[in-house]
């Protein structure tokens, strides 16, 4: 048999699970964050099609508090790909004056990312999303299958997940249920940054390191991306070298001090990071098991 | 700072026969500045003198940890992970906290926890699902799978294991070969794993003492034969202590092999060799993006393919040959097991999801019914008569459990008669479906050989197996090619029109009628000449001429095909189901 790589052997696999997915779905739909893992997953779903398109939109569920960079990027990305986009936001969130300085990580999380896909996926009837979730994040994630079975309330059944021996997935499902399926779960963040490098995927820049407005705010480097994001009493803004590891609301995603400035540097300075890539996201902090909480809830 | 990334591709065969990986070269490259930890003196670092990963990893193993409930496997994993740099201080600061609030280790990390990560795996100190964790060492990329040990949650030891291509297996020392020991050697045997490696763990609660390893590796060389391992290494540690995890341990001078981590890195194991089949592509997804394209995508499972390659598709036996293979970056000239390939047809010939392509010279079985080895996973219990969907590859039909010829027990490894399997229970079954299946024999090839078994009410998995025995074939189509027909036999099939398309018992029958509609056509057209009082020797002449060529006017008028016959049945999924 061929040698493959062990990159080789994922690429392979996830394309699997991208077809399965969209062969067993009536109206499947690709979760698209921005992030590196987003990035990854599309570039993924471009190649199992070929030379047709990925027969699903993107969905991107806007918060109003993702980077600026992101947001450019994003439409930038979907026009070059030719590919629709749906952006999603929980407009009785924006009424209601949810945002993460006054109402808290958590109320935010809850009501502008978590309650603003269910209705997402609601209102245009998905039935599977792809989500670029992977099982080395987080260790209830690493207990996730790769297609996850939600109730019509979007739940997730930590006790009662079906078993997937070899690749036999099973996809049935009832009327108002749905799946979130993972094509990278066994990627690790390693296997993301050596695959964009040797790919050349295109990534947000906030991953590579730059002079950026900082403040410090509860032991975190926050990025000033905007004027909503006022002082406290005794901070100040800062120019720093920094990049990021994860993505998401800015002032809830903390930077690393960094000179990495291009993906040698970044793959470098990855293998000798002693912290894990999530430890900057403010919300997973909340309480010891508070992913494995959010999940069941319905966050992704 | 380093040169920016330029494109690279990753080391394809060529290159590793050559021993020169271009990517690892410029990989080089990757060792770039390491600003966190240069300015930083604390960093906790169990194995300081670690190699440091400098390219892609060449090599991927995945791996379970399986055996009796409380064996230390996710102790194991966590105390591999430890020892491999792997844990991120973050992480660590986690452990510490997690292990005075759950911690079964008094004072030491408990590594468990960084492994057993739902709330009810905590509170109760065992594992309920399988924990995947990944890991890389050196060239080599590690994919775990810890899975539970106790009874109850058999169903997710057996997934582990049906994709992993070897098994650590734990013996608690103290205690050594128990029942759930036997049980998940033959769940790690029945889906064919050969290379085992069994860690006798405890050894600091037995005194490291030789003797002790000594009778439970005679005792687990015992039960060996009925399981057909042929890759087997026996090694002592302390999951706890880190005894011969990562270094040979002084606390037992006595053992001379391999430590784990050594034994991981090196290990070829023995796996079944897709290659060496001949090509079979289950078909998952008909890719139409134009008129102009109509490729079949899926994961080859089997075998080779390359362009002008002859094929069959199954069931239907419709046979043409590969204008065009496409892996993941463009076309191709070939392509082999393991890849996600698209590959377009010369012909046009009915394939559909579901559906398999494989090498024109060596057909699979196709049949409506086999025989096989299954694990029970339902609360209820699994009884002859039992409707299920099975799926095998891409493929999903209504069967029947038409007989249940016995159970395996677990402790002499024998099949006794048994009148229902209940759950965690392994069973020899004969299972008949609603349509003919494509399926091998589970020894010939992983993926046509392994099924899982749907309830078609409540839709959970209640059964995994392996295909033993394909039964009675169903008729496929006869030798020789689209292609090398002669110019007679290509017209007869214009002639037949749809009668010379299908499965060889469907065709037959249907063409037997079509002749016979045909002369009641001609017998028709000639009584109507009499009728009209035409001269006696036209009438032959007029119903043959009439027999013979009205069937090239619906050629003629494209009428000669049915349209495409649209799948109601629930349980197949149409191509394009997703658009
Ligand atoms: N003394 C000693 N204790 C150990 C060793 N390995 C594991 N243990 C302890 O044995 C207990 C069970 O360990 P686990 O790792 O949770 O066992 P497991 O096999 O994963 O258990 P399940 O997953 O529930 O089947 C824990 O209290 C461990 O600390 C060892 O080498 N020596
Ligand atoms: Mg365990």
């Amino acid at each position: 048999m061929k040698h493959m790589t062990h990159l080789q052997r994922l690429e392979a696999e996830s394309i699997f699970i991208i077809r399965e997915a969209a062969a067993s779905a009536e109206n499947p739909v690709m979760l698209y964050s921005i992030g590196k893992d987003s990035a990854v997953m599309l570039h993924l779903a471009m190649k199992a099609f070929k030379p047709g398109k990925p027969p699903f939109p993107l969905l991107h569920v806007d918060t109003t508090w993702k980077f600026r960079e992101m947001i450019e990027f994003r439409d930038r990305r979907a026009k070059e790909l030719g590919l629709d986009l749906i952006v999603h936001t929980n407009q009785e969130g924006v009424r209601a004056g949810i945002n993460p300085f006054a109402s808290g990580s958590r109320v935010h999380t809850d009501v502008m990312k978590t309650e603003a896909l269910k209705q997402a996926l609601d209102k245009y009837k998905f039935d599977m999303a792809f989500g670029g979730a992977r099982r080395d994040e987080e260790k209830s994630r690493a207990k996730e299958r790769v297609f996850s079975l939600r109730t019509p309330e979007h739940r997730w059944d930590a006790k009662n997940q079906r078993p997937e021996p070899w690749r036999l997935f099973n996809t049935r499902k009832k009327k108002g249920e749905s799946f979130r399926v993972f094509p990278l779960s066994n990627w690790t963040e390693q296997d993301v940054w050596h695959y964009i490098a040797i790919e050349n995927i295109p990534v947000v820049p906030l991953y590579f390191a730059a002079p950026r407005p900082i403040i410090r705010r509860d032991g975190a480097l926050i990025m000033k991306d905007d004027d909503r994001m006022e002082l406290k009493p005794g901070e100040s803004v800062e120019t720093m070298m920094v990049r990021f590891r994860t993505l998401g609301c800015y002032p809830l995603t903390g930077a690393v001090e960094s000179s990495a400035a291009s993906l040698d540097d970044i793959i470098g300075e990855m293998r000798s990071s002693r912290v894990s890539e999530r430890q900057g996201r403010v919300i997973d902090q909340d309480s010891g098991a508070s992913m494995e909480e959010k999940k069941q809830e319905g966050y992704f | 700072m380093t040169s920016p990334i330029t494109a690279r591709r990753l080391p394809d065969e060529a290159d590793l026969a050559q021993g020169s990986i271009p990517a690892a070269l410029e990989d080089e490259t990757f060792a770039g500045p390491a600003p966190d930890s240069a300015t930083d003196g604390e960093v906790i670092d169990p194995q300081g003198a670690m190699k440091p990963l400098v390219s892609p990893a060449a090599s991927l193993l995945r791996f379970i940890t399986c055996g009796s409930v409380d064996d230390g496997k996710s102790t194991l994993i966590g105390r591999l992970l430890f020892e491999t740099n792997s844990v991120f201080d973050d992480q660590m600061e986690a452990l510490k906290r997690d292990t005075k609030k759950f911690g079964t280790t008094g004072e030491d990390l408990d590594f468990a926890l960084l492994v057993d990560g739902l709330s009810a795996e905590r509170e109760q100190g065992i594992t309920i699902d399988v924990a995947y964790r990944y890991f890389s060492t050196g060239n080599r990329a590690f994919i775990i799978a810890d899975t539970p040990g106790h009874e109850q949650y058999t169903r997710n030891m057996a997934t582990g294991a049906s994709q992993a291509e070897l098994a650590i297996i734990l013996v608690d020392a103290r205690k050594g070969i128990l029942s759930q020991t036997r049980r998940h050697s033959f769940i790690t045997s029945l889906v064919g794993i050969k290379s085992v490696i069994v860690a006798i763990n405890k050894m600091d609660l037995v005194d490291y003492s030789e003797a002790r390893f000594e009778e439970i590796k005679r005792g687990y060389q015992a039960i060996l034969p009925t399981l057909g391992f042929t890759d087997v290494t026996f090694v002592p540690v302390s999951a706890k202590a880190g005894d011969n995890i990562v270094a040979p341990s002084p606390n037992t001078p006595w053992y001379r092999g391999e430590t784990l981590l050594e034994r991981l890195e090196t290990v070829e194991p023995e796996t079944f060799d897709a290659g060496a089949e001949p090509f079979r592509l289950p078909v998952q997804w008909v890719n139409r993006p134009n008129l102009d394209f109509r490729g079949f995508s899926g994961s080859i499972v089997g075998g080779k393919v390359a362009r002008g390659d002859a094929i069959v598709a199954l069931p239907s036996g419709g046979r043409s040959r590969v204008k065009g293979v496409f892996g993941p970056d463009g076309e191709v000239a070939s392509a082999e097991a393991g890849e996600a390939v698209t590959i377009t047809l010369t012909d046009e010939i009915d394939v559909s999801r579901g559906d398999v392509i494989t090498a024109a010279n060596a057909p699979t079985g196709v049949s409506r019914s086999f025989s096989g080895d299954l694990l029970w996973m339902a609360n209820r219990p699994l009884i002859k008569g039992g409707r299920m969907i099975v799926k095998i590859g891409s493929a999903q039909t209504p069967a029947t459990l038409s007989s249940l010829d016995g159970a395996i027990d677990i402790h002499s490894y024998e099949t006794r008669p048994a009148d229902a399997l209940t759950m965690n229970e392994i069973g020899r079954v004969k299972l008949t479906a609603e349509r003919p299946v494509v399926a091998l024999p589970y020894g010939e090839n992983r993926d046509l050989g392994a099924f899982i078994l749907i309830d078609p009410v409540s839709n959970e998995t209640v059964a995994l197996g392996v295909v033993r025995t394909v039964g009675e074939p169903e008729a496929v189509a006869p030798e020789g090619h689209a292609e090398n027909r002669s110019g007679l036999a290509r017209l007869a099939d214009l002639w037949l029109g749809e009668a010379a398309r299908g499965g060889a018992e469907h065709r037959a029958e249907h063409r037997q009628a079509k002749i016979r509609a045909r002369i009641a056509g001609s017998v028709l057209v000639g009584f109507l000449a009499l009728i009209f009082q035409m001269p006696l020797l036209l009438v032959p002449v007029l119903a043959l001429l009439d027999f013979l060529l009205r069937p090239f006017l619906a050629v003629a008028f494209g009428a000669d095909r049915l349209p495409e016959e649209r799948k109601l049945d629930p349980t197949v999924v149409d191509e394009g189901g997703g658009i």
